[in-house]
Parts: C-alpha cells; sequence; structure tokens
C-alpha cells in the first residue's frame, strides 16, 4: 500500500505572510491527483511540506499516517520533482542518475531506459542540457524513484508537446503496473484532466476544492440563448460570468442544471454546454470574487 | 478521442453499449480491464473502472471476482427494450419540434420516412 496524505490545520509563514492557513487535506493513497492554484495559490509550498522540505510554522503533517518531518524511514519513499530538478550543474546526466540510488527502490535500469526513450545524452553535463531536456532529466528521476508518494511541480515547463505527451504516457503506465500516489502540480489543467482521479484547488493560501474529477467537470454549465431566457433559467443560480452579444446571453453557472432548469431551458430555445475544467478553474479563483 | 461534452466514464458505457447493441460484444463475451481501458485510452483507471460500475448497477454487465467483466445474457434484448422506450421522446420529439421551428410539416416527414424504409429494405 503505497502513502496516503494529511494535513491538520497546517499554517506555514515567511515572515509575516502566510502561504498556507489552517489547511486541512486528506489524500488516499494510490490516486493520482492534480494540484492546481493560480500563482502565488501555495501550492509548491504545500509540496515542499509534504517532502519535508520544510517544517509547517503550526500543525501536523502527517504522510502514511507518520509526522513527515525528520521521518527517514517516510522521506526516503517520498519522491518532490522540481522544476528543473535539484541536480548540480557540473555533474554528467549519468552521474546524476545514479545519485537516485540513494533511494531505497530508485530502479537505475528504468531510469536508463526512459533516457534512451526521451533521448537524453547521458554524458553531456546538466548544465548544457536545454531546459527542456533539463525538465525531462528531473522526470525521468520522478519515475525511476518508485517512491510511494511522487509529486511533480511544474516538471513540464520547457518540455515541448510531444515529450510532455511522453512523459503523461510513461508516469500513467509506471501507475498502472504499480500503483503510487501522484500529485500533478501544473497550470496545464486540460491537458492532464484525463490522467487524474481527484483535484485540489488551492486559493490563497487555502483548499477551495478537493473534488473528483468528474463532480468538477459536471460543476458548471453554459448557457445561451435570447437573454430574457436566459434570466429567467439562472435566477438564484451561483453564476460565475456573463456575457452579452445583441439579444443573446451567454451565462456561465457553478452549479449543476436540475432536470427542470435543463427543460426549461431547452424549451425556451436556449444552448447547454459544459465549462471545460480551465475554464471553470479560472473562474473559480477569480481574485475580485468574494468566497466561493 | 472523446468529445468534450460527456464525461468520459459515460462516454465509455455508451461505447460499451453499442458495441453490445453491434454485436461486436456478445452476452457472455469478456469486457477489456480497467487497466487496458486506461490504457488504450489514456485515461485514469478509477475512470474507466466508474463507467463498469454504472453498466453493472444497470445489469448490462456482470463482475466475476478474480475473473474480470462480463456481457449480461440478456444485456442485448434489455438495451433494444431501452433503446425502444426513448426513442420517442429523446429521439423523435426534438426532431419534429426542430422541424416545426423550420415550417417543415409532419406529412412531409412522414413521406420521407416512408421513402427511407423503402429504400432501405
Amino acid at each position: 500500500m503505497s502513502f496516503s496524505v494529511t494535513l491538520r490545520d497546517v499554517t506555514l509563514k515567511y515572515g509575516d505572510t502566510e502561504a498556507l492557513s489552517d489547511v486541512d487535506l486528506d489524500l488516499e493513497a494510490d490516486k493520482i491527483y492534480g494540484l492546481l492554484g493560480r500563482n502565488g495559490a501555495g501550492k509548491t509550498t504545500l509540496l515542499s511540506l509534504l517532502a519535508a522540505f520544510r517544517r509547517p510554522t503550526a500543525g501536523e503533517v502527517l504522510v502514511d499516517g507518520r509526522p513527515v518531518w525528520e521521518n527517514a524511514e517516510v522521506v526516503s519513499r517520498v519522491a518532490l520533482v522540481r522544476e528543473g530538478g535539484d541536480f548540480d550543474d557540473t555533474d554528467k546526466v549519468e552521474a546524476a542518475m545514479k545519485s537516485g540510488e540513494i533511494r531505497p527502490d530508485f530502479d537505475l535500469d528504468y531510469a536508463l531506459e526512459l533516457a534512451e526513450k526521451f533521448e537524453l545524452p547521458l554524458d553531456r553535463k546538466i548544465r548544457d542540457l536545454s531546459r527542456g531536456k533539463r525538465s525531462v532529466l528531473a522526470a525521468i528521476c520522478g519515475l525511476a524513484a518508485r517512491a510511494e508518494l511522487t509529486m511533480y511541480d511544474e516538471v513540464h515547463l520547457g518540455m515541448d508537446a510531444p515529450t510532455r505527451d511522453g512523459f503523461y504516457k510513461a508516469l500513467l503506465a509506471e501507475y498502472l503496473e504499480r500503483p503510487h500516489t501522484v500529485i500533478l502540480s501544473t497550470h496545464l489543467i486540460d491537458e492532464v484532466a484525463n490522467y487524474l482521479e481527484e483535484v485540489v484547488i488551492l486559493d490563497r493560501g487555502g483548499i477551495l476544492r478537493h473534488e473528483p474529477i468528474e463532480t468538477l467537470q459536471g460543476v458548471g454549465a453554459t448557457l445561451t440563448g435570447p437573454a430574457g431566457a436566459v434570466d429567467e433559467v439562472v435566477a438564484g443560480l451561483e453564476v460565475l460570468a456573463e456575457q452579452r452579444l445583441g439579444g443573446t446571453k451567454s451565462v456561465t453557472v457553478g452549479t449543476e442544471l436540475d432536470a427542470q432548469s435543463r427543460e426549461r431551458a431547452a424549451a425556451s430555445g436556449i444552448e447547454l454546454g459544459p465549462v471545460g475544467l480551465q475554464d471553470l478553474f479560472i473562474h473559480l479563483t477569480e481574485p475580485d470574487r468574494t468566497g466561493a | 478521442m472523446f468529445d468534450d461534452g460527456t464525461p468520459i466514464y459515460r462516454q465509455i458505457a455508451d461505447q460499451i453499449k453499442a458495441e453490445i447493441l453491434g454485436g461486436t460484444l456478445q452476452p457472455g463475451g469478456k469486457i477489456m480491464s480497467t487497466n487496458q481501458y486506461a490504457a488504450f485510452y489514456q485515461i485514469n483507471p478509477a475512470t474507466a473502472q466508474k463507467a463498469f460500475r454504472d453498466l453493472v448497477d444497470e445489469g448490462v454487465l456482470y463482475k466475476q471476482r478474480g475473473v474480470g467483466m462480463f456481457v449480461a445474457e440478456d444485456a442485448r434484448d434489455k438495451l433494444v427494450g431501452d433503446f425502444r422506450a426513448r426513442f420517442f421522446e429523446d429521439v423523435l420529439k426534438p426532431l419534429i419540434a426542430d422541424a416545426r421551428q423550420a415550417g417543415i410539416s409532419l406529412p412531409e416527414i412522414i413521406d420521407y420516412l416512408r421513402a427511407q424504409e423503402g429504400a432501405l429494405k
């Protein structure tokens, strides 16, 4: 069984600034999670706590039900891959990969196999790698760590589209073969949506939503039609956005429409559409929104 | 591979139903595993599992522990029955509403359908 994650009343301050405030979070083991949030929402801080790179100012951070801070047994089975990786620039690629062997379950053969697949030059110095290749190296180290909790923080940066696709495929293949807990922090929401089981949205240092992906994907609806009719159907619903084009109005609501509203909408010539995860995320984390 | 509107688990369920209706999947036939579905469609296995669970609830599939998922013996009859029940409400009703909006009369539609049936025979 791989690692679960629990945060209890966790606060982390940088000086006077609270990066995370009173966060409670439960992540079950063996699932792939998407961690979404605008820049500065606290994603990297949260992941750093789970990897015991940082200690919370207050509260408890448990991995596999055990406090993670200064717990070598747990930490050796937790991998946090940060953008660009944490490598010594003067190392060669192969040496950097081999340094993963301090982890109990690191699989060097698998790492080399991935390196060949992604055309990573083993004898090149890290500092001579392109940004994309550096990200590939970081991703490979994350996969080959064969950890019980693996977190990828914006690891796709610099990778081109085919490389990102290859990375997602490798990640899914590894997950299918060996179920473990995965957290993917990314801004490319729609690109990873199909791979996720649950989504956590962080906003201004707190958890805004934590739901199964289908729930979030079913959350909203877009109604487009005659302005008067649209207003009538959305009355009383949570309106996320609206725009007008002549007599036509398009409204995005943050709640699922019940059968009755759907029928009324259809009867008055209103077109119903889904709200993409990315659009929903943008609306939900709108800075001038009060509450959510 | 998937369209944007409908959740993926429902699209997978619909596709399995279409394969049963079309005869590609026979009663008693084995369904690919959640992992095979996940790898083929590049989706989270929990999504495929959700599709299977819904189909088991509907009586279209049944689970044999440790062996896998199979098509229920009466799945095809059931799906045909469901389709018949929904056909007039879900397919014909909106079509007639659209036709009316475009000024197409009912006799015109009936004539067309009769001609089609002749052509398909």
